[in-house]
């Protein structure tokens, strides 16, 4: 049996702060520690993966500024996201050399554990061939998007739970042209948090340990 | 002299895009060291130095596809 995963909940964090924490924690997996399973929200940030086409900005970057919406650009594949206060971040940070080293297994494994978790809270949400993330009809209601190094995941799901949706008028989100959808829009009121939070670190200890 | 490869990434990836280069051409690089960057379309992977020496040349430009397997550099 493999060791269970070590979970860390950091609560409402900066995006930056939350990335130079999570490097380390890629540093110590690589280094021989666990798998970790981060979970945590981040202030209002648009982040630019590495695929990022500018026209994936619907706004110039100042007018985004200027409504107190940081722009950073990091190191995912990808193109443009929104983070949110209201959005579950989970940044699974595992060694796939103990997962098979499969880039494509382990991004299709993270889509099981986005559809199952929806199922869990009663809605019916697929996978579209191609595409990543997750979709409830033609709304996008998770976005996926990882980095590795020495086979060492990071980055990983945003989860929109009781996420403000109108901040992804900002954006074309994925450079995708495709409206966002949260689990409170589908079932008409805010879900706590913490259901979500226990919910999917069941299932990730179910499809990973 | 030696090739730097895009790896085996997952069954089924054939191919990738080089996001970035970190090394610059004449630069010395150790075992290890982060090199480059690719990406499929949600996934970025570093690509590390197989070999110690000076990056003698790349051959897959940022923003340019390259076949798993194919060499992207090399270091001599």
């Amino acid at each position: 049996m493999k060791p269970k995963i070590i979970v860390e909940d950091w609560g409402l964090v900066n995006y930056i702060d939350g990335l130079e924490r999570q490097k380390k924690c890629v540093q110590s997996v690589i280094a021989g520690a666990g798998d970790h399973l981060i979970l945590c929200e981040h202030h209002t940030v648009l982040t630019l993966g590495r695929m990022t086409n500018p026209q994936s900005l619907l706004y110039q970057r100042k007018e985004i500024e200027e409504r107190g919406v940081m722009i950073e650009r990091v190191d995912r594949g990808g193109d443009v996201t929104l983070h949110a206060p209201g959005q579950l971040i989970v940044y699974p940070v595992f060694n796939l050399n103990k997962h098979g080293k499969d880039l494509k297994v382990y991004m299709e494994k993270l889509q099981e554990v986005a559809v199952d978790l929806l199922k869990n809270f009663g809605i019916l949400a697929i996978s579209i061939g191609g595409q990543r993330g997750v979709f409830v009809g033609p709304d996008k209601i998770i976005s996926i998007g990882v980095g590795v190094r020495k086979w060492v995941t990071y980055h990983g799901l945003g989860i929109n739970v009781n996420t403000d949706l109108s901040l992804f008028n900002l954006i074309k989100p994925c450079g995708l042209n495709v409206r966002m959808t949260s689990i409170q829009k589908l079932k008409g009121r805010p879900v706590p948090m913490k259901d979500v939070k226990l919910k999917i670190v069941e299932l990730f200890q179910k499809y990973f340990s | 002299m030696t090739k730097i490869i895009l790896p085996e990434l997952g069954e089924g990836i054939t191919k990738a895009t080089i996001a970035c280069w970190h090394a610059k051409v004449g630069g010395d690089v150790v075992v290890g060291q982060e090199i480059c960057e690719a990406v499929t379309d949600k996934a970025s992977f570093v690509i590390e130095a197989p070999a110690p020496g000076k990056l003698k040349s790349i051959s897959v430009d940022e923003g340019q596809e390259v076949l798993v397997g194919g060499v992207l550099g090399i270091i001599e």
